[in-house]
């Protein structure tokens, strides 16, 4: 009493009800305007005896105070936002903490801000207790059902911490809209039945049902799907505390759970391995009959006859380390025979993903460039030196790394064999790796763009820059002017192809 | 012998689901039922309606549709050699399970998996079949993540889609070699091209269609994955590395790591002891550090020549105490980047402070408000009236912050 004594408030305001956050914005902002401070103001609700001490100074809240004229004053959204979870809390001291911090709003436009400030980290955590009381009971609530069929109705039994049945039931609602059901707690209790919701006056236990048959199910399940190898109990309490355990159906199993689970894990570890299921045999021999033997048949796709089973084979290639990454090999595509041969370096992350080359931007863009150029893209076969996509990780995406002259050489084995197979008279290699590959030794095609070298078994190669080059060009007018020297080299091989 | 009871199938195919990891009933699109006149809704963040003594989050009905399977992987409690009892749930009885469950809030949906009988398309065409009965026929708007059978058809990949909220493929192991040896019949390369098909789709159903202009429905939650750890030999190094291309490659929302557990009829190609928890949580963690602290993942195992997290302190102080030369950070000046390196500021705390300290300097009461405990923050920080002076370079820091071991615990 003697604290009360010393901060003896000029006036108290009674707010209708608990939750009553217009009552107290209506009084808090009239106040503020007049320059009440905090110590000055007590809070008490209607109906509250024992809150009541000085019901000879009450101001109704809903009553405008004298004085306070109509302009208002602005507060930050985040503050009213955290007053309408804070009026949720069971501390009878919210009201004048809020006004507190409302009042001092007016010096302090930036006080919400301000992490560190007491008064500020006190309303927050009541909020924080506020939200974690409505979370929980959106998590514990257990429905029990009345009656069957079309007339059932589900009946829960729940003991919240602060008075949020109110604020918690729009929830509910949207979430068990095609059913009629009523959520019971001591303080208030939520009624929907199926087009409006009731909110009615608190209930006790004995008012809801006390057992439902899917709770043995549940429980089962409950039982089932822990794992006693795994036990952690106080991470298990730290999220579901006690208190709410005399509520949940499953609860009463914990402790015999607990108790058996180090004997099983025991078990599980110590048990020998047994014989192998008597049907396991049958099924092995059904779905996954051994490969028959004498099919020993090399794997290196040497002896391909056809580009479908070279690619083929070149879907297990192992010659350099490029597959352990990659989702896939992305073999050449096009017609055999085919006159001419693009070869660009190695697929990117599209072509990755999608298995085909040259399908990301940078294939899109030699396809409209072809069609500029007047080259038929149909008669074209498309691949690249290296057939395995080589990146770095970044977060979200993968970051194009060259491949070195090792891996160019490796994958040469299939570009070799494509060659043969497909035996063109022309090929363009699209950029330095292209160039490496085809010609077998390192190449500058900045300087020897343009032209024409004849390999050994008479394969004419014509060299160029990779079309991605372009894409990474930032200057438009740069850009241009490179678009233009591309679509004069992809007319060059035009003519080339005769 | 008498007809098995829904009770004992739910027993046996809630008991071989426990093995993965993920309940997560986060990521969907937002939706409720007040338009349908059904039930069921999904409001960005999960809810855990339960917690087993295992510490594990109970969000959805976590069940195998079957554990008959022609696979013989040897880590799975249903592979074809197992000796375990076997059951099999009808469609019906799996959507009336979701529905009655649903109906007294004990979840928050269904996550279905299922063995492999017959052929990968029919039973990925009855686990399609189960979401869509849930959400054609009774307007169920829960959740409902269905584990894709990587050799099943296209058609169905894209009618599960439709209906689910998230897809996953196990990956199973960290590397190829793993798969190979321990699950002989699996294909590394059929599960990554199945990944990498999800991702197009996801992608692709992202955009609007150029005739509705809306977007098709499409996995709004993404996919995701899990690797089993400890089963094979591969390093921590090794299994950062292959998330980071996996998170990279397919986009997924989450990896999850499952510590190998011994299982119920085990295979003696494993190994039997108890499963290594305090790994699978420091794995966690340096996952979180590459999606949300910026770490790259070769830097978290950088002092590490044994490519093994350390399991005494966690990584982030690790890193920390391994680079120590990167602090103290300034609290009042350093960018956001570098106060996310600091050991005990989590990115919620960095925001907090970047936004105090436009308004006044911080001194180190205030940080310690601003954040769950300043004991690991300290040595690394300047604030207003703060420097660590020798605390940070001091030989014996790693000690001082290192947790007690913990005890079994009691109950
Ligand atoms: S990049 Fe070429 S050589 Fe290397 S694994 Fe892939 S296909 Fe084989």
């Amino acid at each position: 009493m003697a604290a009360i004594a010393r901060s003896l408030p000029r006036m108290t305001v009674k707010l209708a009800g608990q939750t009553d956050l217009d009552g107290w914005r209506t009084a808090a902002r009239a106040l503020a305007m007049k320059g009440v401070p905090a110590d000055q103001v007590g809070w008490t609700i209607a109906g509250n005896a024992s809150a009541d001490l000085f019901a000879g100074t009450d101001h109704a809240a809903s009553e405008a105070l004298p004085g306070a004229d109509s302009t208002t004053f602005t507060v930050p959204r985040a503050f009213v936002e955290l007053a309408e979870t804070v009026v949720c809390h069971r501390d009878p001291e919210r009201f004048a903490l809020l006004y507190r911090v409302l009042y001092r709003l007016r010096e302090e436009p930036h006080l919400m801000k301000i992490g560190s400030d007491t008064d500020v980290r006190r309303l927050e955590a009541m909020a924080k207790s506020v939200r974690r009381d409505i979370h929980k009971m959106r998590a514990f609530v257990r429905f029990r059902r009345i009656g069957g069929g079309p007339d059932d109705r589900h009946v829960a039994w729940f003991e919240p911490d602060h008075f949020i049945v109110e604020a918690n039931a729009p929830f509910f609602v949207r979430r068990f809209t095609g059913m009629r059901w009523t959520i019971l707690t001591p303080l208030a209790s939520a009624d929907w039945d199926g087009t409006r919701l009731t909110i009615g006056p608190g209930a006790t236990k004995t008012d809801a049902p006390s057992e439902d048959d899917a709770e043995t199910l549940w429980r089962t399940y409950f039982a089932s799907i822990f794992n006693p190898a795994r036990l952690k109990v106080k991470a298990m309490q730290a999220e579901m505390p006690k208190r709410y355990w005399r509520n949940l159906p499953e609860a009463s199993l914990i402790p015999d759970m607990i108790r058996g689970a180090e004997e099983k894990a025991r078990e599980m570890v110590e048990k020998q391995p047994s014989e192998p299921a008597p049907h396991h045999a049958k099924i092995q021999a059904r779905h996954w009959p051994a490969p028959p033997a004498g099919d020993s048949t090399t794997q290196d796709g040497a002896d391909a006859r056809t580009l479908a089973e070279l690619s083929r084979t070149a879907e297990s290639c192992r010659r350099c380390d490029l597959w352990r990454d990659a989702t896939q090999t992305v073999f050449g595509e096009g017609p055999a025979p085919a006159r001419v041969v693009f070869v660009g370096e190695q697929p990117g992350d599209h072509e990755d993903i999608a298995g085909k080359p040259f399908v990301g931007p940078a294939g899109r863009l030699l396809d409209g460039v072809l069609v500029e150029a007047g080259v038929d893209r149909d008669a074209v076969y498309v691949t690249n030196a290296v057939k395995h996509f080589k990146f770095e990780p970044r977060g979200k995406r993968r970051i194009h790394a060259r491949p070195n002259a090792g891996e160019v050489k490796a994958c040469r084995w299939w570009l070799d064999h494509e060659l043969a197979l497909i035996r063109p008279d022309l090929a363009v290699a699209l950029g330095a790796t292209a160039a490496q590959s085809l010609l077998g030794k390192p190449v500058a095609i900045t300087k020897l763009r343009g032209q024409v070298i004849v390999r050994d078994d008479g394969l004419r190669v014509f060299l160029t820059v990779h079309p991605s080059y372009l894409l990474r060009i930032p200057d438009p007018a740069d850009r241009d002017a490179e678009h233009g020297r591309f679509l004069a080299d992809m007319k060059a091989v035009k003519a080339l192809m005769g | 012998m008498t007809a098995i009871t829904l009770r004992q199938k739910l027993a046996i195919l809630s008991d071989a689901a426990k093995y993965d990891a993920s309940c997560a009933s986060s990521g969907a699109a937002k939706r409720n039922s007040l338009k349908s006149g059904g039930i069921g809704s999904t409001e960005g963040s999960g809810i855990c309606h339960s917690y087993a003594p295992d510490g594990r989050c109970i969000s959805l009905l976590k069940i195998l549709l079957t554990n008959f399977c022609i696979y013989d992987c040897s880590y799975c409690i249903n592979r074809s050699s197992s000796n375990v009892r076997r059951a099999r749930f009808t469609v019906d009885e799996v959507v009336q399970l979701t529905l009655d469950f649903y109906k007294r809030n004990y979840i928050e949906g269904l996550f279905l998996s299922s063995g492999v009988i017959r052929s990968p398309d029919e039973t990925m065409g009855e686990m399609v079949e189960i979401a869509r009965r849930l959400r054609e026929e009774h307007r169920f708007g829960g959740y409902i993540h269905l584990k894709t059978i990587p050799e099943c058809a296209p058609e169905l990949l894209e009618k599960a889609g439709r209906h689910a909220d998230r897809l996953s493929i196990n990956v199973e192991l960290p590397t190829d070699e793993g798969v190979n040896r321990l699950a002989p019949e699996k294909k590394p390369e059929t599960i990554r091209i199945s990944m990498a098909r999800l991702r197009s789709k996801i992608e692709e159903k992202s955009e609007p269609t150029m005739r509705t202009k809306t977007r098709e429905r499409f996995a709004p939650g993404g996919q995701s994955t899990q690797m089993i750890i400890g089963a094979d030999a591969s390093p921590d190094a090794t299994i950062l590395k292959s998330s980071a291309r996996l998170y990279s490659s397919y986009r997924l929302r989450r990896v999850y790591y499952s510590a190998f557990s011994p299982i119920p009829d085990s295979s003696s190609a494993l190994p039997l002891k108890n499963p290594p928890l305090m790994r699978e949580h420091r794995l966690y963690q340096a996952d979180w550090l590459m999606r949300f602290y910026g770490f790259e993942q070769d830097e978290i195992l950088s002092g590490r020549p044994d490519g093994m997290l350390d399991l005494a302190v966690d990584p982030k102080l690790a890193w920390a105490i391994g680079n120590r030369a990167m602090f103290p950070v300034d609290v009042n000046r350093a960018d956001r980047e570098n106060l996310l390196r600091v050991p005990g500021l989590g990115t919620r705390a960095v925001g907090r402070i970047l936004d105090t300290r436009r308004y006044r300097r911080l001194r180190l009461e205030d940080v310690g408000r601003l954040c769950q405990s300043i004991t690991k923050v300290r040595p690394f920080i300047v604030a207003e009236g703060w420097t660590p002076g020798a605390l940070t370079d001091s030989a014996n820091l790693r000690a001082r912050l290192a947790p007690a071991p913990v005890q079994m615990e009691l109950f």
